[in-house]
């Protein structure tokens, strides 16, 4: 718990250290997202249909640049090698890494989700509490595999291509879950779905979650 | 590397030479645990159970976080490592750097290696592995990781092309060529070996 902490504070230290990085994350995200507004046109009925469907795909290009980032400012100077020389707990050092990533992933969640009922003139017909818990558990849920794949690409040539072709067919139940909740927060559930979603996506992160953490420490001494 | 046989005593100073790709990096990189050997085996019988615990290094890649400022850099390994953080200002100032708020991106690689170097002191490993610690040094700067690397408490192993500098900090020396270790002799002698290696492959 000591180890997950001190690498939550550290990589926190890091973004803070470097937040100009992160405001040009959030600009990509808003940037893919006016970009299916335009590609849509004005069709007013068509955006709200699919605003939960383009909020997540935002969200999930945008967490291919932010997990690759977390992972090579591990290994491009050898901070990575440095921890296992401490030795560090790998379990602790992933779900340190995984959180802080997780948190970063809500934070473009929170900020897109503003434009999104703007662009696509969404309104929220449920409780903004299920979208939150979407956000929370959608997040993770990427994550968690986008963590570890991370960590298995970052000292690959081309990690940047490799992540995104490893991690995207891994996350389609978490896509296709966060997407049908958000949807039914927006457009009405009126056959109360979205519990079931949401229990879809919680299952996912608790096979995620500890499936990642098990495997990270091999990942990381090969 | 093959047949390499080699002991190191607690507190001992070595010194490897040899010329480029001779196996030097990797027989740091095994030494610190970080690189399995393929075949032979390494034991570590004066250090922890854990060996990792008791060894540091400061490789190519010197460990650090490029974002953060050099105190930042040594504060987030103390909390990490359980140690006291409280004397960053003082490990700064013995290679040679000041406690500012500058990103260590912004630094020289010579400011970057004396970094690495202070984070080595602040862990004062029981064997400490230093490659090339010299590298992209200016005068001054060899003086002050000369200074450091005398004030490591534990046995050190330094690879360096640099001989001239790493030999005065070492007692013994080994020459390794082809993955192997040719010539093993006090560490004056470091200079009088390594030439003769290089006429011997006519490049003096």
């Amino acid at each position: 718990m000591k180890t997950l902490l001190n690498v939550l504070h550290k990589d926190m230290l890091i973004e803070w250290a470097a937040r100009s990085r992160t405001v040009a994350l959030l600009s990509f995200a808003y940037t893919i997202l006016l970009l299916f507004a335009f590609a849509i046109g004005p069709d007013a009925g068509a955006l709200r249909l699919h605003a939960g469907a383009y909020m997540w795909l935002g969200l999930l290009l945008t967490s291919t640049l932010l997990l690759e980032r977390s992972m090579r400012i591990e290994v491009e100077a050898g901070a990575l090698s440095k921890l296992l020389l401490i030795p560090i707990d790998p379990a602790g050092l992933f779900y340190g890494k995984a959180i802080a990533n997780t948190l970063q992933l809500l934070l473009v969640g929170a900020f897109s989700v503003p434009l999104i009922f703007v662009i696509c003139d969404a309104t929220l017909t449920e409780n903004i509490g299920w979208l939150g818990l979407t956000l929370i558990l959608g997040s993770a849920g990427l994550a968690a595999p986008g963590t570890l794949y991370a960590a298995m690409t970052a000292r690959l040539s081309g990690s940047q291509l490799l992540l995104p072709l490893m991690l995207f067919p891994l996350v389609v139940p978490v896509i296709v879950a966060a997407v049908k909740a958000t949807s039914l927060v927006m457009l009405g559930d009126p056959m109360d779905q979205i519990g079931a979603w949401l229990t879809l996506l919680a299952c996912f992160n608790l096979i995620y979650w500890s499936l990642c953490g098990i495997l990270f420490g091999r990942v990381i001494e090969a | 590397m093959a047949r390499v046989d080699l002991e190191v005593a607690a507190h001992e100073r070595l010194l490897i030479i040899g010329p480029n790709g001779c196996g030097k990096t990797t027989l740091l990189n095994v030494l610190s645990t970080l690189l399995r050997p393929s075949a032979g085996s390494v034991s570590y019988p004066g250090l922890a159970k854990n060996p990792r615990k008791d060894i540091g290094l400061m490789g190519h890649d010197i460990g650090i976080y490029e974002d953060l400022s050099a105190a930042d850099n040594l504060r987030v390994f103390a909390r990490m490592s359980d140690i006291d953080p409280a004397p960053i200002r003082a490990l700064l100032a013995t290679v040679g750097l000041e406690a500012g708020d500058q990103a260590v991106a912004k630094y020289s690689a010579g400011m970057r290696r004396r970094l690495a170097l202070a984070a080595l002191l602040q862990a004062q490993p029981a064997l400490a592995l230093l490659d090339e610690p010299f590298a992209q040094m200016d005068p001054g700067g060899i003086a002050g990781v000369s200074k450091a690397i005398k004030a490591l408490p534990g046995a050190v192993i330094i690879a360096s092309h640099q001989v001239q500098h790493a030999a005065p900090l070492a007692t013994r020396a080994i020459l390794m060529d082809c993955g192997q270790i040719r010539w093993t002799g006090r560490a004056d002698q470091a200079e009088a070996a390594w030439r003769a290696l290089h006429h011997e492959r006519g490049e003096l």
